[in-house]
C-alpha cells in the first residue's frame, strides 16, 4: 500500500485519537516502526492489519471508520492541499462529481506509483447521481462516501450520501443532490498557492 | 459574413482571451478574461500597441506589420502594472478588415490567476489551465513529500557513517576511519606524524581481571588520548590494544618527544576498577611524513610499527622515531633509546 495511504491513516488516528492510540496500535501491529513515510511503499498487509486492530481497540465497524478517515481528509485543516486538489475539480459540486472520473489519473499524475482504483459517475437524474467504485482498494468506497459528504460541506451543497449496494465487485454509492446553494461554502482561490 | 457582434460572442465562448482588432490596430472588442486584467480600463476603442508591448518579434512597430504576421507566436507584455507577460497568435481578416488576435498566459499563468484572482470560469472549457495549476500544486506536494523523506534519510545516512567509523567501546575512530583519512593525507602535501602506541600489560588485566576491566581501561586510556591530542588530531582504536594517532602539521621531534613522554607517563597510572586496580603502560612508534619521499600511507604504518616494535624490544614505557635506512632523503639522528631531552625512557 502506497505510503501516502497509510500516512493518511496515520494522520487521522493522531489527530483524532491521538499519538498514543497510535503508537498503541502500530506496537500491537508489530510494524517495528510507529511512522510511515509517504513516499515509500509498503506491504499490503500491514495497512489491513493496522486497521482491524484499530477497529477492535475503538470498538467500531471498518467501514464507519473509513468514512471518518474520508471526512477528515477533506475537512481537517491539516489536509488543506489534499481538499485544494479536489476543489480543482470543478465550480460546483455537480461539476466536482462529474471530476471524479478522472481522479484517479489525476492521482497518477501527481504521484505516478499511487494507484487509485477507477471511479465512474452516473447521472441518473439531474439531481441524482450513482458512484460506481471499481475494485482495487479495499474500503476505498467508504471513504469515498467520506470525501463527497464533507467535499458537499466544502461547496456548500446539501446531499444525501449512502451505500446503495453491489455489481459483482463494484460498489455503488449513491448521491442525492438536496440543494446544490444550500449554504455558503469555503473559498476557494485558484492562486492562493504557500 | 456574419456581424461583428456575433464574432465576438462566438469568440467570446472559444477564447475568452481574444482581441479583435480594426485595420488600424483600434481595438473593437475584447474577451471577458482579457478586460479582467484591467477591469478599470475598458479596453475597447484603444490601440492594440498603446495597450500591448511586443516584445518579440521586436522589430514590429507598427500595425500594418503586426497584422501581416499571420499564424506567427507573439510574445508580449501589458505596458502598465502589473506588467503580465502572454503569448499571441495574430489571424488577419478576410479582405483587410484587421485581424482577430488570440493571447493566453503562458508560463505567466501561475502569477496570473493570483494576481487577477481567476477562477475555472475564466477559462475555456478545452484549455488545460486549470489542469496546469492542478499540476503545479500536485507536484509540489509529492515534492515537498520526497524533500522531507531524503532529509531523514540523509540524516540517517550520517548517523549510520558515523557509526561505522566508529569503536562502539572508546568512540574514537576506528580502523576504517583511520585507513581513510591516511589515505587523505598520505596522498595531500600536509606534513604529518603518525605514532602507534601499544598498551602493555594489556592482556594480563584481561585475563586476571576479567573483560569488564579490560574494557574500562581501555575507555580510560582512549580519553586520555583524547584529551593529549588536539580536536583536529585523529585518534583511532585500530586493534584490540592498538592506537593510532595522525597529528596533524606537526613534524617537530621535540614536541612529538613530550607529547608521547605526557601520554606514556599518563597511560602507566594505575586505575581503579571495582576495588582493583589495573596497571597497564604504553610503548609508542612515530614515523614522520617528512621521511618519505612518495609517501604511501602502508609504508608510514609499517615505518611506525617498525619504530613500536623498537621501542618494545628496549624495554616498556617507551618511544620510539622511525629511523630511515641509510641514504633515504632525510637522515635524522636515531633517537630510539637515546637520553633526554629526546629520551624515549618517559617520566623517569
Amino acid at each position: 500500500m502506497h505510503g501516502l495511504i497509510n500516512r493518511a491513516v496515520q494522520s487521522f488516528v493522531c489527530e483524532t485519537y491521538g499519538q498514543s492510540c497510535w503508537i498503541n496500535v502500530t506496537e500491537a501491529a508489530e510494524l517495528g516502526f510507529s511512522e510511515f513515510e509517504a513516499m515509500l511503499v509498503y506491504n499490503d498487509e500491514m495497512t489491513l492489519r493496522v486497521l482491524d486492530i484499530l477497529c477492535a481497540k475503538l470498538k467500531r465497524p471498518r467501514g464507519e471508520l473509513l468514512e471518518d478517515l474520508g471526512t477528515y481528509l477533506v475537512s481537517h485543516p491539516n489536509m488543506e492541499g489534499l481538499r485544494r486538489l479536489l476543489r480543482f475539480g470543478g465550480e460546483t459540486y455537480v461539476e466536482f462529481l462529474h471530476s471524479l472520473d478522472d481522479l484517479s489519473d489525476r492521482v497518477r499524475l501527481a504521484v505516478s506509483d499511487l494507484t487509485l482504483p477507477v471511479l465512474e459517475l452516473r447521472e441518473v437524474s439531474p439531481a441524482e447521481f450513482q458512484l460506481y467504485c471499481y475494485p482495487g482498494l479495499k474500503g476505498y468506497s467508504s471513504v469515498m462516501v467520506g470525501v463527497l459528504r464533507a467535499i458537499a460541506d466544502d461547496y456548500g451543497a446539501l446531499a444525501m450520501l449512502s451505500h446503495a449496494g453491489t455489481e459483482g465487485e463494484v460498489e455503488i454509492i449513491s448521491i442525492v443532490l438536496i440543494e446544490s446553494a444550500f449554504a455558503e461554502g469555503r473559498q476557494f482561490d485558484l492562486g492562493a498557492r504557500g | 459574413m456574419m456581424e461583428a457582434s456575433d464574432l465576438s460572442s462566438l469568440l467570446g465562448l472559444l477564447c475568452p482571451m481574444f482581441v479583435l482588432v480594426d485595420e488600424q490596430g483600434q481595438i473593437t472588442s475584447v474577451g471577458p478574461t482579457l478586460q479582467k486584467l484591467r477591469p478599470e480600463q475598458p479596453m475597447q476603442g484603444q490601440g492594440f500597441l498603446d495597450l500591448f508591448e511586443l516584445v518579440r518579434p521586436r522589430s514590429i512597430t507598427t500595425t500594418a506589420a503586426l497584422l501581416s504576421l499571420a499564424g506567427a507566436k507573439l510574445h508580449l507584455k501589458l505596458r502598465d502594472e502589473p506588467r503580465t507577460a502572454l503569448k499571441g497568435l495574430v489571424a488577419p481578416l478576410p479582405g483587410n478588415k484587421g485581424a482577430i488576435i488570440n493571447l493566453s498566459f503562458g508560463i505567466s499563468i501561475l502569477d496570473a490567476v493570483r494576481d487577477y484572482a481567476l477562477t475555472s470560469a475564466d477559462f475555456s472549457g478545452t484549455d488545460l489551465a486549470i489542469e496546469l495549476l492542478y499540476f503545479v500544486e500536485a507536484k509540489s506536494a509529492a515534492m515537498e513529500a520526497s524533500r522531507s523523506l531524503n532529509l531523514r534519510l540523509q540524516g540517517a545516512m550520517l548517523a549510520a557513517e558515523e557509526q561505522a567509523f566508529t569503536d562502539m567501546l572508546t568512540g574514537l575512530k576506528n580502523r576504517r576511519a583511520m585507513d581513510v583519512l591516511l589515505g587523505h593525507m598520505a596522498s595531500g602535501n600536509a606534513p604529518f606524524a603518525l605514532m602507534h602506541l601499544d598498551l602493555d600489560f594489556f592482556k594480563s588485566v584481561n585475563d586476571r581481571l576479567g573483560h569488564a576491566a579490560g574494557d574500562f581501561v581501555l575507555q580510560q586510556a582512549a580519553r586520555i588520548m583524547e584529551e593529549e591530542t588536539r580536536s583536529d588530531d585523529m585518534v583511532a582504536r585500530v586493534g584490540g590494544d592498538e592506537f593510532v594517532i595522525i597529528i596533524k602539521g606537526l613534524t617537530d621531534e621535540g614536541v612529538l618527544s613530550s607529547i608521547a613522554g605526557r601520554l606514556i607517563d599518563r597511560l602507566r597510572q594505575p586505575t581503579v576498577f571495582e576495588s582493583e586496580t589495573c596497571r597497564v603502560s604504553a610503548s609508542v612508534g612515530i614515523a614522520l611524513s617528512t621521511q618519505f619521499s612518495s609517501l604511501k600511507a602502508a609504508e608510514i604504518l609499517k615505518a611506525a610499527d617498525q619504530a613500536l616494535y623498537d621501542a618494545k624490544r628496549s624495554g616498556r614505557s617507551r618511544y620510539s622515531f622511525f629511523s630511515p635506512p641509510a641514504g633515504s632523503i632525510t637522515d635524522p639522528p636515531k633517537l630510539q633509546g637515546s637520553p633526554q631531552p629526546r629520551s624515549g625512557i618517559s617520566g623517569q
